[in-house]
């Protein structure tokens, strides 16, 4: 988001520096044009995400199965959902046990491994790809598929611990592994993230590196005070956006799982998809999807806020620490 | 020499590296030919290739064979790729070059609905393409990314037209073309490659888009190549041996996009995305 935000900034000093009369006017001829050009995505706006929005808002007050007009109850689905819903208490904290653990996993695993593709080697290309090829196909049905065979009972993953001795368990049909194992397929697509990693460490100037050598400062050291600091508005991205992805899993458990063994990794995706789409349950389902949205909508918050105490702009001019 | 040294360890930790995480890919490719009581063993490669499994499994249901279910996909990829990419392009010109009253808060309002979790507009959505009797059709899939293609490709598109120098377009203005002409013949012919990463892109995720997909279409005769698969798993005896076999084959058209625009997709977003 902030980067959006810089950019915006520099084109706006971009314009300040034409004529004030011949601006003027082009603006006025860009009027309507700028309308017309952002026609198509305004249209879908209103349409597809801010109608959707209030009226999902309505509905959660309601009781609605599609077959009837939806009936209005209050606040009777969110009371419902917080008094008397204990699969509602289980898939929250599911969801939140798999945010916890794969969001930093995440993060760790994709910067160390951008740091370890950021040289110039030859052949680097190849790496490059060979580690983000998982990512490529990893949100598919299909790596579904081949998830739940190699770490089923007899599956690839427990020959290979036999081979060591260690009798595996039914990865997937232990309530006790099930979570742990999707939490490893989805870190093992860090891909994107990883890339977004790459991106900014290729920003970071390198007389940084030299002078911070020529003062005598070791790897560690330019590690913690140069790329960290210089890489944190990228770390802040990839935080935040991965705390709303996360969130939001649904495909790995609706095929790999099915939200079992005994709802361990009902994933609240999961959750609100069946209330809504097997159940027809449309209020109950719009009421999960408020409070989801809350959630998710309080940690960007709190990930706003906290972000001045570590996340570094170049263009403050170093203020924060 | 010290340098020598270093750049030898490096190969030799990204080369272990990368075959970690290729391995459950080259095993997937060795138990796709594999007989059902092989399966479980940590061979890589079978005794007897079963190339049959390809054929059965191609055949699985008994109506329809994937090639239906992957002509449907390519089809639905049609419509998304075209409309993603031509309403993209148009948007981003919007809000990369043009100024208009209440710009900038349009674009913070853009930003915002990339962290908007989908699962707020997914019940109104359903409720409105049932409506209008478009459950079971292709369009709940395609139409949205005829609106500017996803907030996401704007973004990227915006920072890269901001890249274009200015001086173009005022020489354009110069020669008496409109902001329709500079968008025409200026900004869109050097937008390409970035259009290209977008296209890709558009391919590859709604390829993978299994919601919208489970959640929209329901008759066999309309399935995607992913709602196949989901079907295959969901039989009570699953031939694994041809569930992966398929399965491998479902990844292949987004494999083969990769590797023709391999430069594209890891130096795209690096050049494109984050231009700040």
């Amino acid at each position: 988001m902030t980067i959006g935000v810089i950019a915006d900034s520099k084109t706006r000093t971009q314009t300040k520096s034409m004529p004030v009369k011949e601006k003027s006017k082009r603006i006025s001829g860009q009027q309507l044009a700028g309308y017309i050009f952002i026609s198509p995505w305004l249209l879908g706006f209103l349409l597809l995400t801010l109608w959707p929005i209030a009226q999902s808002f309505y509905l959660s007050f309601t009781e609605y199965s599609l077959l009837e007009d939806p009936v209005w109850t209050g606040t009777d689905n969110y009371v419902n959902i917080f008094t008397d819903d204990a699969t509602f208490t289980k898939s929250l904290s599911v969801t939140f046990m798999f945010v916890l653990f794969s969001v930093p996993l995440k993060l760790f695993f994709s910067l160390m491994v951008a740091i370890a593709l950021n040289k110039n080697i030859k052949g680097m290309n190849l790496y490059r790809t060979a580690i983000y090829f998982p990512s490529l196909i990893g949100g598919s049905i299909a790596v579904a598929a081949l998830w739940r065979n190699m770490f089923g009972l007899d599956g690839y993953v427990n020959q290979v611990l036999a081979w060591f001795g260690i009798e595996g368990v039914g990865w997937i049909s232990n309530p006790d592994t099930s979570l742990g194992t999707l939490i490893l397929l989805n870190t093992w697509q860090f891909g994107s993230t990883m890339v977004i990693f790459l991106a900014g460490l290729k920003q970071v100037p390198q007389e940084l590196y030299e002078s911070a050598s020529v003062d005598g400062a070791g790897k560690v050291r330019k590690f913690i005070s140069i790329t960290l600091p210089m890489l944190s508005p990228v770390m802040f991205f990839n935080l935040v956006l991965g705390i709303i992805g996360s969130f939001q899993t649904f495909t790995s458990a609706f095929i790999i799982t099915k939200g079992g063994p005994i709802n361990s990794t009902y994933m609240y995706a999961m959750f609100l998809y069946e209330k809504a789409f097997k159940h027809y349950q449309m209020g109950y389902a719009s009421a999960l999807a408020w409070i989801l949205l809350s959630i998710v909508a309080l940690l960007t918050l709190i990930n706003f806020a906290a972000s001045r105490y570590w996340v570094f702009y170049e263009s403050d001019g170093g203020k924060t620490k | 020499m010290n340098t020598l040294r270093s750049n030898l360890t490096s190969h030799f930790s990204l080369s272990a590296f990368s075959f970690i995480m290729l391995y459950p890919v080259i095993w997937w490719v060795g138990a796709s030919l594999k007989k059902a009581e092989e399966l479980s063993l940590p061979t890589i490669w079978p005794k007897t290739p079963m190339w049959e499994n390809y054929s059965n499994g191609w055949h699985f249901s008994a109506d329809y064979t994937f090639a239906h279910f992957f002509g449907n996909t390519l089809l639905m990829e049609l419509g998304n790729v075209l409309g993603g990419v031509a309403t993209a392009a148009i948007v981003a010109y919007g809000f990369g070059r043009l100024n208009f009253k209440l710009r900038g808060f349009w674009f913070s309002i853009l930003l915002l609905t990339m962290m908007l979790p989908g699962q707020v507009t997914v019940v109104p959505q359903y409720i409105l393409f049932n409506k209008l009797g478009f459950v079971d059709s292709y369009v709940p899939l395609v139409l949205p990314h005829f609106f500017g293609g996803g907030a996401f490709f704007i973004f990227l598109l915006v920072q890269f037209i901001r890249s274009i120098p200015r001086d173009l377009d005022e020489a354009a203005t110069i020669d008496g073309a409109s902001v329709y002409g500079i968008f025409w013949r200026v900004v869109l012919p050097l937008l390409k490659p970035a259009l290209v990463t977008v296209g890709i892109f558009t391919f590859i995720w709604s390829w993978d888009d299994f919601f919208a997909q489970v959640l929209y279409l329901s008759s066999v005769d309309k399935f995607t190549v992913g709602l196949a698969l989901r079907m295959f798993i969901d039989q009570f005896d699953i031939q694994w041996g041809q569930l992966l076999a398929m399965s491998l084959l479902s990844i292949l058209p987004s494999v083969l996009i990769f590797f023709l625009a391999q430069k594209h997709f890891v130096e795209g977003i690096a050049t494109t995305g984050l231009k700040g």
